[in-house]
């Protein structure tokens, strides 16, 4: 994939992401991973090739389709992207309101998602008051907060504390116990040593160690 | 909202799950509409002001030369040894018996002086001089009589007269109103056109403004049509505010009017009527509109940008 009509950031990749498993993705920065995750949450496409989710090719799906595949997949974005108007709670309840769910059905949940995640006290306050740590829990609760089929996650403990990293480390692993397919790109070595889970190496836009070919659903073809 | 901004503020209430309402996905309220409204208000006040003045002068118009279709004027000089007021009275009944003629009435005298003394000065024997007569017809509204007809009873009876029928000044008057009226529309149509340009233009820079809101719903699974709903719903309603504010203003300038103007309107050269502050009833409407359309365009292009 490229950016406009710049570089290919991304080329040569194939990856196939077993439903139900757990990966890292490192590498230098630059390296492509938040572009690889850009591809499969749906916010970029590839300028060739093909991205396989959920059993079916996405990139040539209708665009009417789109809004639900893209409720099953959750997002920890690099930079966050939270609603800054918006209170701590009506940003971690964001996804399932797109979902159309009930506020009686989830508003236990996104509270007991937002203490678990330390941001008990915060739940009426406004992201632009938090600190980065703050921040980026809350965008970790509003990516799971749907119980996402796939979970993709940039750089998801980048500003927190260890101890935290590990909590939030713990999330996922349950997450991914339930049936979550997990994918985080981070730096952080020694999570991804104590975890001892698959680590894909990206560099210059592909993948350094070849993991084992996957079988589908998630799946994405050759990239140039 | 108002409990979250209560609570936000360390007030009494405490956060729980329970007292919590979603939140619009749009703020309520932005900096920027402050001067969207203002901006706005101000076009559609002048925008509706610009349509009652077109209404007022278009009937302005219509009364002149209904007043003198209605009318004519003629004028007799007697012959012979006949006096000036028996060729009036003459030429009065010959007039009345006219199809197309309601009422033909013989001015007195004094009329005819009044007319001429201007010219001639305070001359004390006036009433001396042969000075013609004037006859007052009012035709007939339906079917008005033509001077061509009125000359032709007025000759059959023998009665050198000469017959004006306003037909000079109608379409003077006629011409004149109608270049106030397209002068009127052109300028309403230009006031409007930059009401509803600034309207599109503020909505969909408000809209580029709040692209990460698009982007997260969407992202978020957001169909293409719920984000452009609540970019429409949130730019038509301060559209139409700004609209209700400048129609307000233009409605209240409109009474003031009215009743500073008196029984006949703002003056007897614009009748001014109450019904014509009807007239900016649809403003606040159209600028809801405008602003829904432009939003919903926006949106829709923003996100099909969007992969
Ligand atoms: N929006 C963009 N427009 C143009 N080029 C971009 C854009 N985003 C990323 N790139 C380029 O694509 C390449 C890969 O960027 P990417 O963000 O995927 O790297 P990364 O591995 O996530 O790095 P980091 O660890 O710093 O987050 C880089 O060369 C970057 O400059
Ligand atoms: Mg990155």
């Amino acid at each position: 994939m490229r950016y406009g009509q710049g570089p290919d950031v991304l080329s040569h990749l194939n990856l196939a992401l077993a439903p139900g498993s757990f990966h890292f993705v490192t590498g230098p920065s630059g390296a492509g991973k938040s572009s690889l995750l850009k591809l499969i949450y749906l916010a970029a496409r590839p300028s060739k090739g093909l991205v396989h989710l959920f059993g079916r090719d996405v990139v040539h799906a209708p665009a009417s389709e789109k809004p639900k595949l893209r409720r099953r997949i959750g997002v920890v974005f690099q930079d966050e992207m939270l609603l800054d108007h918006l209170s701590v709670f009506d940003n971690a309840a964001l996804p399932l309101r797109i979902a159309g769910r009930k506020p009686a059905d989830y508003r236990n949940d996104v509270a007991e998602l937002l203490t678990w995640v330390g941001l008990s006290q915060r739940m009426d306050a406004m992201p632009s008051t938090l600190a980065g740590g703050e921040r980026q829990r809350l965008a970790i609760a509003r990516a799971v907060v749907n119980r996402p089929d796939i979970l993709l996650a940039d750089e998801p403990t980048g500003n927190v504390d260890h101890e935290m990293a590990v909590r939030i480390f713990r999330l996922f692993v349950e997450l991914n116990r339930l049936g979550t397919t997990i994918l985080i790109a981070t730096h952080d070595q020694e999570l991804i040593a104590r975890s001892g889970r698959p680590v894909l190496h990206l560099e210059n836009g592909r993948i350094a160690p070849r993991p084992a070919p996957m079988p589908r659903p998630a799946a994405f073809g050759p990239l140039s | 909202m108002s409990d979250r901004g209560m609570s936000e503020r360390g007030m009494s209430e405490t956060f729980t799950p329970q007292n919590w309402r979603p939140a619009p996905f749009l703020p309520e309220r932005d900096e920027r509409d402050g001067s969207l409204i203002f901006v706005v208000a101000v076009l559609c006040f002048l925008a509706c002001l610009t349509a009652m003045g077109v209404i007022a002068a278009n009937r302005a118009a219509a009364g002149w030369t209904g007043q003198l279709t209605g009318e004519a004027t003629v004028i007799v000089r007697p012959r012979g040894g006949e006096t000036p007021d028996a060729a009036a009275a003459r030429a009065a009944e010959a007039l009345a018996g006219t199809a197309g003629v309601s009422e033909a009435r013989a001015l007195e005298a004094s009329k005819a002086y009044d007319l001429i003394r201007p010219w001639l000065g305070d001359v004390s024997d006036l009433e001396d001089l042969p000075v013609p007569r004037l006859v007052a017809v009012t035709l007939d509204g339906r079917h008005p009589a033509d001077a061509a007809a009125l000359k032709a009873a007025l000759a059959k009876q023998g009665v050198d007269a000469t017959v004006d029928d306003h037909s000079i000044w109608i379409k003077d008057i006629r011409r004149a109103g109608g270049v106030v009226q397209a002068l009127g529309v052109t300028i309403f149509l230009l006031i409007a056109a930059a009401a509803a340009a600034v309207v599109a233009f503020a909505t969909r820079a408000g809209l580029a403004a709040r692209r990460d809101v698009v982007e997260v719903l969407h992202l978020a699974g957001a169909e293409d049509g719920f984000i452009a709903r609540l970019f429409q719903v949130r730019f038509a309603r301060v559209a139409g505010l700004a609209g209700l504010i400048g129609a307000g203003g233009a409605a209240a300038l409109g009474v003031g009017l009215r009743i500073a103007g008196g029984g006949g309107g703002l003056t007897p050269a614009l009748p001014f009527a109450w019904t014509d502050i009807l007239a900016v009833i649809p403003c606040p409407l159209i600028a809801a509109a405008v602003a829904a359309a432009a939003a919903q365009f926006t949106a829709t292009r923003l996100i099909r940008d969007m992969p």
